[in-house]
């Protein structure tokens, strides 16, 4: 068997695939890139080539403009590109809209790059699928025991039972633009909350690509259109809003923030959320975990985030596994 | 358990008090007897089981995990508690959930031994949520910012009464106070009060309007007294029971043993809490030494010995003073005080005036010796009964006029809840000049309160037009000899402290002027402050 680091292997730029000459998520402009999602982080202005999701390039052309790249290159779920000699196919993330891994076989071997993932069900994108690998490269945003999301269901019902509790209030929910805020709205949907959803123009245009793909998030309408305070209404707007004087417009406004990170207590506190939701698009510890142990991979990598815990689980039961401790990607982003 | 794990959690995120009272109010509302009753005993205190130990639950958690992998998550979440719960694996078909008042009535009878295994059945059964409430009750001090004060507001606002009467009643009942709630549901009378020992709510003092009041008051009316700077107490010693309670009915007996040692009388008090040594009166600060702790040592009590200035008498022997006018009550109260025959227990002194003039005079200057540290004076209408509450007109509280200096605005930092979008918490400075003959700022306190909401959104707008770092929430705000934003800061006290680099340490501090007119390098010196130190 070829050896895993002459297919793949980590350089300043990003993973980089040598036989097929491309790299998969760069943090520099290159001229071939594969991109898992659409996050900022992952998803950068500036390649030659990009081959990713119809969902992703649209998110890419949404964010950045239509000459985010030179080419683009859709490739739908299952669809193969021949680099090379190297087969590159997307299989679903679970993580937001279009987020898929890269999966890549060379010469009989298997790799398969997750970008972020989960595995929980989230009505705004496809679930997340299991592709038998002999190299799995994981994140590890979650990887501590600690971080054990509950049922997004029931944080929602939280945020529902604090506006019935609060009615004199806005409810003020804080959620990243792409993937979270929809994510969030639809859930909403789901308990029954049919009223208009108020938003911050900065959510406008990822909700209405959302809607073209098909994805229903029910009456949504500019905040800053609304005439009163809005009490008693629930608005979501990007995190950095919620302290921002922007939101000083509603009415003695509940703050709730929609992340993994609101698990441990001292975070919410430091970012001054009454409110904190338990909503993530990353796989929690045990996520990570069953992942691994489903997989059972001939090897592990892990890309970033909190990679020490994670080799130490992988240690303990015997799985292969090393950090790359690749730059660029946000750890706390989210 | 998980109505009251979820209402620890909601009190720990809400800053308003408001949204506090709600929050508990309807939880008393909504949940059965006894699970409320034993959640609010857990609220107010009343509730501690020596049977658990966190090493105990911190063996527990490594015998079921790595305790590497347990020690590194211990070292991202900073709390025990919090990462046990967290971390603490789930078992699938785990016995059902237990009630509160099952965990409780349990913990209550079980023995030292039968306790560990409890537990983790209780953790096993729990979402992490629940087992952080667990956690927290077990180990004592649930740290959610509720005041056994604001529980019995609570209970107060449940049954539409008023909270003197819940706090008249409170020593009265035990948990799960199933009395209680049939009073204030309407289901039975009002709990009998008559427990020896009990609390009688206090009564307190308005604050003087010196421009309205001294026209329409006559001195002849009043007696005045110094207002000493300790914390108001009711001394009760009733058939055998000894009770040190402060003004809102918290029990502090056990931290004050010299006291208690020394309320040989029959007779309830009311008086301040002091350090007296030989009959002289320590600062506020040598009290803190004695306030809040859970143990007090031989040393402590030496160099720290507390003691009672007396100045009301609610009860002699058996008899009910409070409907007796106020310069009866001082006749009594006077030989009653010479009775007791202690030297932790004396008198607050009448200071004789004719005139609002002399007062007023004798206010500005306090004679040599303990008058020089009280906070001011207290007015007493001479037929004034004792009411629960803040009557108006028979009480005065006059307090001496604050010290005032010119400091500049250094940080400011991020407010809570309602306030989360401003920058409202003022880190101010004034200027030290050091060796060689540089001057610079040095931080001397912080205040968030004094302004108007007006004054906050320019205060506000003055910081993020001139943020020179950002550390997290706070920033630090350009503030040289050239610019800078003045602040006059009214504070009551200041003290000596080695924890601030400056030296010095305010009591409670608050912005009383924006001095947009005047120039940083003009505001005052630390010198300036230290003439100012308290020497008691």
């Amino acid at each position: 068997m070829v050896k895993l680091e002459s297919l793949l292997c980590p350089t300043p730029a990003g993973l980089y695939c040598p036989p097929g000459d491309f790299y998969i998520d760069p943090v520099r402009p290159v001229p071939r890139a594969v991109i898992t999602h659409g996050h900022s982080d992952h998803a950068r202005a500036g390649h030659g080539d990009v081959a990713a999701t119809p969902q992703t390039l649209d998110i890419m052309a949404c964010r950045y403009g239509d000459d985010f790249a030179t080419r683009r290159v859709a490739l739908a779920w299952g669809e193969t590109l021949s680099r090379d000699g190297v087969d590159i196919s997307l299989a679903p993330a679970g993580h937001v809209l279009g987020s898929a891994q890269a999966v890549i076989r060379w010469k009989g071997v298997t790799a398969v790059v997750s970008g972020d993932y989960k595995r929980r069900r989230d009505p705004t994108c496809q679930r997340f699928e299991p592709v038998p690998c002999d190299l799995f490269v994981t994140e590890a945003t979650f990887g501590l025991p600690v971080f054990r999301h509950p049922d997004a269901a029931d944080e929602v019902a939280r945020l529902l039972r604090s506006v019935e509790r609060f009615p004199e209030r806005t409810h003020l929910v804080g959620a990243y633009a792409l993937g979270k805020a929809q994510r969030v709205i639809a859930l909403l949907r789901e308990a029954g909350w049919d009223r208009t959803i108020h938003v911050h123009g900065a959510l406008l245009a990822l909700n209405a690509l959302y809607g073209r793909h098909g994805v229903d998030l029910g009456p949504i309408a500019p905040a800053g259109d609304a005439a009163g305070k809005l009490p008693g209404e629930i608005v979501l707007c990007p995190p950095s809003a919620l302290a921002d004087r922007w939101s000083r417009r509603f009415a003695d406004p509940v703050s709730a923030f929609c992340s993994g990170w609101m698990r441990v207590r001292a975070r919410a506190r430091q970012r001054g959320v009454e409110l904190p939701l338990v909503i993530s698009d990353h796989a929690d510890w045990d996520e990570l975990t069953k992942t691994l142990a489903e997989l059972s991979p001939g090897e592990v990598w892990i890309t970033h985030g909190r990679e020490e815990a994670l080799l130490r689980w992988c240690e303990l039961r015997g799985q292969p596994a090393r950090a790359l401790a690749l730059v660029g990607y946000e750890d706390d982003a989210e | 358990m998980r109505a009251f794990a979820r209402l620890l959690d909601d009190l720990s995120f809400t800053a308003s008090r408001n949204a506090k009272l709600r929050l508990v109010r309807d939880f008393l509302a909504e949940q059965p007897d006894p699970d409320r009753g034993w959640a609010l005993a857990a609220l107010t205190g009343s509730l501690s089981f020596s049977a658990a130990k966190p090493a105990a639950i911190r063996k527990a958690v490594e015998a079921r995990m790595d305790p590497v992998l347990f020690g590194w998550s211990y070292d991202y979440v900073g709390d025990l508690a919090e990462t046990v719960a967290l971390v603490w694996p789930a078992r699938p078909g785990a016995n059902r959930e237990p009630d509160l008042a099952e965990v409780v009535e349990a913990l209550r009878t079980a023995t030292r031994g039968q306790v560990q295994p409890m537990i983790e059945g209780w953790l096993d059964a729990l979402d992490a949520d629940g087992r952080w409430a667990l956690l927290k009750l077990l180990t004592g001090g649930l740290r959610v910012g509720v005041s056994s004060r604001l529980a019995k507001q609570a209970c107060a606002d449940l049954g539409g009464v008023a909270a003197p009467e819940v706090e008249e009643v409170w020593h009265a009942l035990t948990p799960p106070y199933g009395d209680l709630f049939a009073w204030l549901e309407g289901r039975s009378a009002r709990p009998s009060a008559d427990t020896p020992g009990r609390f009688r709510s206090v009564m307190l003092a308005q604050a003087l309007d010196e421009a309205v009041d001294f026209a329409r008051l006559s001195p002849d009316d009043y007696l005045a007294e110094w207002k000493w700077d300790g914390i108001r107490i009711q001394a009760v010693s009733e058939r055998g029971e000894r009770r040190l309670y402060t003004r809102t009915g918290d029990d502090i007996s056990h931290t004050f043993p010299d006291v208690l040692e020394a309320m040989t009388f029959e007779g309830a008090l009311d008086g301040e809490l002091l350090v007296m040594r030989d009959g002289v009166v320590g600062a506020f600060g040598d009290l803190q030494q004695r306030l809040n702790r859970k143990t007090v040592d031989a040393k402590l009590l030496k160099a720290f010995p507390a003691g009672i200035r007396a100045y009301d008498l609610l009860l002699d022997g058996e008899e009910d003073l409070r409907g007796l006018p106020f310069t009866e009550r001082r006749k009594r109260l006077e030989s009653f005080v010479s009775a007791a025959k202690s030297h932790r227990i004396d008198l607050s002194p009448l200071q004789p005036f004719e005139t609002w003039e002399q007062l007023a005079t004798l206010r500005a200057a306090p004679p040599e010796g303990d008058p020089r540290i009280a906070e001011g004076l207290m007015l007493k209408r001479r037929d004034s009964l004792y009411e629960a509450g803040r009557p108006k007109g028979p009480w005065f509280k006059w307090k001496r006029d604050p010290h005032l200096v010119d400091a500049v605005l250094m940080y400011a930092q991020r407010g809570h809840g309602r306030r989360s979008s401003f920058y409202s918490d003022f880190t101010f400075g004034v200027w030290r000049e050091d060796a060689a003959g540089d001057r610079s700022l040095t931080p001397v306190g912080k205040a968030y309160f004094g302004f108007t909401d007006e004054e906050l959104k320019q205060l506000d707008k003055f910081v993020r037009d001139n943020t020179v770092e950002r550390f997290g929430p706070v920033r630090s705000v350009k503030a040289n000899r050239d610019f800078g934003l003045v602040l006059e800061v009214a504070f009551e006290g200041l003290q000596r402290s080695t924890r601030h680099k400056s030296g010095v340490a305010m009591r409670f501090p608050r912005i009383s002027r924006i001095r947009w007119d005047k120039p940083s390098r003009d505001a005052d010196e630390l010198a300036t402050l230290e003439r100012m130190l308290e020497t008691p």
